[in-house]
């Protein structure tokens, strides 16, 4: 078995803390990974990209292949479709619903979200469900609680542990943050 | 034990475990990684292995010849780019030869996803007729560093290690050895004065040294040989090999190069029973073009250069699927509702301040133009500023600005970081002082490194110092801090060393935001 994912956002959302942990989880599973990072320029408010890939086989290149990803995980809508030409037929993407606007051409937000319906998409405004937690900066782990039930190659109760093993030397409050906002985002996908 | 690590970890990891004693490195993506990993190393710390950064890649490379020259294992680290920068030292260092193993690692950037150009390292090994490695992976990566260190010890010559972004920056579990001890202090007893008598015979060494780096590309474990059945024979270079294995599995016919110079037998008996070559590689056609020689004109070779592959740009599953008849194609259309999101400044950055007043003081000035240099600031040839003319390479602000100037451009700006001018532009403006140059220079300091990532700076408190050393009058030596509610006093500035008629220097200086809001933190924790 094997998953393919594109983790992506705008420099500074924090998706390097999420393929840490979905990393973390995949190497205490015992599974092969490779992840390509966005190092450098493009990290100062530019779009960012990180490719996943975990499988139980051995993984050869460190990049997805068009049509490849069986996920794509956004912390921003627009961004989220940056990347169809990766998404597999029957991949799905979850994504932030609310659009970071840091350049003056920003699409129409009302043409983009219609458009993001029509794509195999679920979205949830993140960043207020995280405030709504007492987190707000935890919109990224809302985001992974979203997308947890759907990576399949690793439990929910996996990732779980990740955040608490990631965060661990930040302190007991910061991992129980975490873990509330990661919660809020796997209650949302199962529609409790 | 298996860790997971970044290709650039590796590196470093497996540099610690075989026995480094020094790391020496100007910070460039994609290569940051490796030194920072080592500064952080609990091993290192334990053993002082030296990883203070440099104040440029040739500083660094000549400080690492030094430690090898003593007998200890040195690595010198830089993006691509950088090997221009030390290219007299490097070049050299193959004509004096190494003692302690010496391993010149480059970083290279196809794409050019943070740099200014393509340039591949492979040449410059062929140019100083030295070794290079090129991992495929990151396990590969680890490995080649003991491996190199043991080899450029054997041939007493240093080794070009080669690794491209994606491989740098990419991620997976490693199989870690344990730590070899380092190497004891033993001085060279040979002369390494290069005058010419000296070099004359050093460099007939190196060409009969050439047979042996030959022989161990030949026995090399990382130059492996696949057969198939198809009639198409592939040659994967690097990580490239990753790319034919994902298209076609078991199916490939291949010469895996991962050593340099190429494997001649493997290649031509690859050749013998194929009907042509498909070279993979990812920079440029630096295999291609010789294989083409190895070959002769009648055999035909596939490439880059005969289109099969993007000229241009660097390799990944989908460009390299389509050249071996696998590519599949996207699924989904490209979404309507999209816009380019290129990188900026930092909301409260300084250098925006900077932008900010110098456009407009320069307003009145129509015929004026801005030479700028490598790093965030570069960011202010873009919208909303687009203040900048030229960007090329690491100094060449002050001294385009100078040349512009000569010609009888006016006002000759230069615009630079704290860390390019210790870097690169120092030398420049000394010129520019003799020459009584009439430019107005912008060392826009904001204490580190920003671009890469906040590394320290070389000359943070000594930046008055330096160009007053440097003979700058001082009178035309002004600093401001960059904010919004002193614009008043920046303009002002701006607009009097403008029309002073000769070099002046104006030192914007307040802490990069990232770096502020690091330590704040850290503060607090």
């Amino acid at each position: 078995m094997k998953k393919d994912i594109i983790l992506c956002g705008v420099g500074g959302q924090g998706i390097l803390s999420i393929a840490t942990i979905i990393g973390e989880a995949a190497t205490k599973a015992g599974l092969y990974l490779k992840q390509a990072e966005v190092h450098g320029m493009s990290q100062r408010g530019g779009d960012v990209q990180s490719n996943l890939r975990l499988s139980t086989e051995p993984i050869w290149s460190d990049l997805i292949a068009e049509a490849g990803a069986d996920l794509i995980i956004s912390m921003e809508p627009m961004e989220a479709m940056r990347y169809l030409a990766y998404l597999s037929k029957d991949g799905k993407i979850v994504t932030s619903s609310k659009p970071f606007v840091n350049i003056p051409n920003y699409p129409d937000e009302a043409a983009l979200q219609q458009e993001l319906d029509t794509l195999p998409s679920v979205k949830l405004d993140i960043d207020t469900v995280a405030k709504d937690c007492g987190n707000p900066r935890g919109a990224n782990m809302v985001l992974l609680g979203m997308a947890a039930p759907i990576i399949g190659i690793l439990s929910v109760e996996s990732l779980r542990e990740a955040i608490a093993t990631v965060f661990a030397r930040k302190g007991e409050q910061i991992v129980e943050a975490n873990l509330k906002a990661f919660d809020a985002g796997v209650a949302y996908k199962r529609g409790t | 034990m298996k860790k997971l690590l970044l290709g650039d970890e590796a590196v470093a990891l497996g540099a610690i475990n075989a026995g480094l004693s020094g790391v020496y490195a100007y910070p460039g993506t994609p290569s940051t990684e490796i030194t920072e990993y080592i500064q952080n190393h609990p091993l290192a710390k334990e053993r002082g292995i030296h990883s203070r950064w440099c104040t440029n890649e040739k500083t660094a490379m000549e400080a690492a010849l030094g430690m090898s020259y003593a007998g200890k294992r040195a690595l010198v680290c830089m993006k691509h780019v950088g090997m221009n920068v030390c290219a007299d030292a490097f070049v050299n260092s193959a004509i004096t030869g190494v003692k302690g193993g010496l391993i010149v690692l480059a970083a290279d950037d196809p794409s050019m996803h943070s740099s200014q150009n393509e340039q591949d390292s492979r040449f410059y090994a062929k140019f100083a007729l030295v070794p290079c490695l090129e991992p495929s992976n990151q396990q590969e990566a680890y490995d080649m560093m003991a491996y190199g260190f043991d080899l450029s010890e054997r041939l007493g010559e240093p080794i070009v290690l080669r690794v491209v972004t994606r491989l740098a920056h990419s991620r997976a579990a490693v199989e870690v050895t344990e730590p070899k001890a380092e190497k004891f202090l033993s001085p060279s007893t040979d002369q390494w004065v290069l005058l010419p008598g000296i070099a004359r015979k050093k460099y007939v060494k190196l060409i009969e040294k050439q047979d042996a780096m030959k022989q161990a590309s030949t026995e090399s474990p990382f130059n492996k040989v696949e057969a198939a059945a198809s009639k198409t024979g592939i040659l994967a270079c690097g990580i490239a090999y990753n790319y034919v294995k994902e298209a076609l599995g078991s199916d490939a016919n291949l010469v895996k190069i991962s050593q340099y110079p190429l494997p001649e037998e493997k290649i031509k008996a690859l050749a013998a029973k194929c009907e042509d070559l498909i070279v993979i590689e990812d920079g440029q056609p630096v295999v291609e073009e010789l294989v083409k020689g190895l070959l002769g004109a009648g055999y035909p070779v596939k490439g880059r250069l005969t289109g099969d592959l993007p000229r241009t740009g660097e390799l990944n599953p989908d460009n390299v699927a389509k050249a071996l008849g696998k590519a599949t194609g996207a699924v989904f259309a490209p979404a309507k509702n999209m816009a380019a999101r290129p990188p900026q400044l930092c909301q409260g950055c300084g250098h925006r301040d900077v932008y900010a007043a110098l456009n407009q003081v320069l307003a009145d000035y129509p015929d004026h133009r801005v030479f700028g240099d490598i790093g965030c600031y570069t960011l202010g040839a873009l919208p909303p500023f687009q203040s900048l003319s030229s960007c090329v390479d690491m100094g060449a602000s002050i001294t385009m600005a100078k040349g512009a100037a000569d010609a009888g451009l006016f006002p000759a700006v230069a615009i630079i970081g704290d860390s390019t001018f210790t870097h690169s532009g120092m030398t420049g403006l000394l010129d520019a002082v003799n020459d009584k140059a009439n430019i107005t220079v912008i060392i826009s300091d904001n204490l580190t490194t920003g671009m890469t990532g906040g590394q320290d700076s070389a000359g943070t408190n000594k930046y008055e110092a330096i160009c007053l050393g440097l003979g700058v009058e001082p009178e035309h030596v002004r600093v401001v801090v960059p904010l919004p509610k002193n614009m008043p006093e920046i303009t002002r500035v701006i607009k009097e060393e403008i029309e002073y008629k000769g070099v002046s220097v104006i030192i914007p200086r307040r802490e990069c935001i990232q770096t502020f809001a690091r330590h704040a933190r850290a503060k607090k924790q």
